[in-house]
């Protein structure tokens, strides 16, 4: 990567976070972040590179646009007029960024990212179409690029985020920070889009991977913006915690065939350590704050785990009641079926199932039985149990719901394991 | 300043002759005309009202100079609209608090949609 990549990489969302804010156009702001980074690339190898190479895009960003749109007046004008983003600060107003006053820009900077994910991020808009734009405008990923990593044609994806911009455009969305009693609410949808880039870059399988960008480090480098944005807000905290532990054991995860290996099994002297402390500072901190939520107890979760040198050692005791606190907080299948293993781990499987059974007795029983995890966990634990005949019965059903070609080879020699040994 | 569109839909399911002695749809309107106000006294409202059933609509075409007119709604679907606001907001996020506020009041699903500018 070249220097120009990298400062492209680390500073084209916050350039384009401010000249959004100076402009009051996406669009125009776009064009005019690509045009300066284009200038720099025939100016920087000449002139050498400035010292600040974040203010001095977003000086020639704006100057650009400003004589772009003078050149052009009446036509931008009305476009300007049309397009305006509300409650942004007049385009007479002077951002240049001498050495002085680099402090207080780099302040104005902070909040225009947080601006920038707040709109990218907008209930209003898809959570597909909130994770495209936030990799397009914050991340500085090309429109290919982010197709290719959610296996979507270029085409669809390019719609999915012309029609989100025009969407908040048309609607007049407003350029800000929400307030206070908006906060819980919008802060959910932003936690929500980097959660779901990190999980869709951790169960990317092989192969395609040289093509497809990672977006674990990606959602990760987003997580770290937004604590670094908003450090009191502890499920910020929680969600960067958890997204380290978790990648971690990135190293572990797969075996030299690709085939995917359970945190069990893993070989836990490869998990990076250097990264599990981080993580586990991170999670003591965010707890101090005594307000929990589902990322918090996440990542607590990871870290009981990423604590134990062995899957034998590991505390369930400790994970079964952050299960039942993650519960209340989040009473949803997955973390239920979650905690029934770990209460088999702690207690039997057979204490598991009777957890497990619940559920089954429970309000979501109906959606169960179509639930691939539910009876792969159930013919485990059956299995397990001794309760072969069951076993191979819950075993049929989770090996019907599955669609992935290597789970099925994994559950089909789980359920041949239980079947009773010819004398 | 911009405008925009809160369209109130449902289930096209009352009958012709509406009862307005009907304890629940009394509260719903008393529900909609404290809002009614509250958006005067806030300058956002523009405009509003609730429509007749769908048996009332009549569906007009113009094709070449030619006007010709059919019974019955366009949508023949089962979800129509029964009524409207048009309100003047700041931006999308105090238009979607009104539309909250709306979708509360009468305890409908709603729609918000902005104007094209002028």
């Amino acid at each position: 990567m070249s220097d120009l990549d990298a400062v492209f990489r680390r500073e084209s969302g916050r350039c384009l976070a401010t000249l959004i804010r100076v402009l009051g156009d996406v669009d125009l702001a776009e064009d005019a972040v690509a045009e300066a980074f284009t200038i720099a690339a025939e100016r920087w190898p000449v002139d050498g590179a400035p010292s600040n190479p974040g203010a001095w895009i977003v000086t020639t960003a704006r100057n650009r646009a400003i004589d772009r749109i003078r050149r052009e007046s009446t036509r931008t004008e009305r476009h300007l007029a049309a397009h305006h983003l509300r409650g942004t600060d007049a385009m007479t107003s002077d951002e240049s960024p001498d050495r002085r006053d680099l402090d207080a820009f780099v302040d104005v900077v902070a909040d225009d990212q947080l601006r920038l994910m707040f709109l990218c991020c907008h209930p209003a808009i898809a959570v597909d179409a909130q994770v495209a734009l936030t990799l397009r405008l914050l991340g500085g990923l090309e429109t290919p690029e982010i197709a290719r990593a959610f296996l979507v044609p270029e085409a669809t994806m390019a719609q999915r985020i012309v029609r989100a911009k025009r969407k908040l455009r048309d609607n007049h969305a407003s350029y800000r920070v929400p307030r206070a009693a908006e906060l819980p609410d919008r802060l959910d949808a932003v936690l929500a889009a980097i959660s779901l880039t990190f999980t869709e870059g951790h169960t990317a399988t092989s192969g395609a991977e040289l093509v497809r960008v990672d977006l674990s480090a990606e959602a990760i480098r987003l997580g770290r913006v937004l604590v670094d944005l908003m450090p009191d807000e502890p499920e910020a905290v929680g969600l960067l915690a958890l997204m380290l532990l978790t990648d971690a054991r990135r190293p572990a995860r797969t075996a030299t065939d690709g085939s995917m290996i359970r945190l069990s099994d893993q070989d836990r002297t490869l998990w990076d350590r250097a990264v599990i402390v981080e993580g586990h500072d991170l999670v003591r901190a965010c707890l101090r704050r005594d307000r929990p939520g589902p990322f918090q107890l996440q990542a607590a979760i990871a870290a009981v785990h990423a604590d134990a040198p062995t899957a034998e050692a590991t505390d369930w005791s400790q994970i079964v009641a952050l299960y039942d606190q993650l519960s209340t907080v989040r009473p949803d299948a997955v973390v239920a079926l979650n905690r029934a293993v770990a209460v088999a781990e702690l207690q039997g499987p057979a204490a598991g199932l009777v957890a497990l059974d619940a559920l089954g007795d429970g309000p979501e029983a109906d959606s169960l039985d179509g639930f691939q995890p539910f009876h792969a966990t159930r013919a485990d634990l059956l299995a397990r149990a001794g309760r072969g005949p069951e076993a191979r019965s819950a075993y049929d059903r989770a090996i019907e719901l599955t669609t992935n070609s290597a789970e099925r080879a994994f559950l089909e020699e789980r359920r041949t394991a239980t079947a009773p040994r010819p004398r | 300043m911009a405008q925009y569109l809160i369209s109130v839909w449902h289930d096209d399911d009352y009958s012709d002759e509406m009862d307005f002695d009907d304890p629940d749809l009394q509260r719903r309107h008393g529900q909609v005309l404290a809002l009614n106000e509250e958006m005067e006294k806030a300058g956002a409202w523009v405009f509003g009202g609730g429509l007749q059933p769908t048996s009332s609509a009549t569906v007009v075409k113009a094709s070449g100079g030619d006007v010709s007119m059919t019974d019955g709604p366009y949508a023949e679907t089962k979800e129509q609209m029964g009524g409207f606001w048009v309100i003047e907001a700041p931006d999308f996020d105090a238009a979607l608090e009104w539309a909250g506020k709306a979708a509360v009041a009468c305890e409908e699903t709603l729609e918000l949609r902005p104007f094209q500018g002028e």
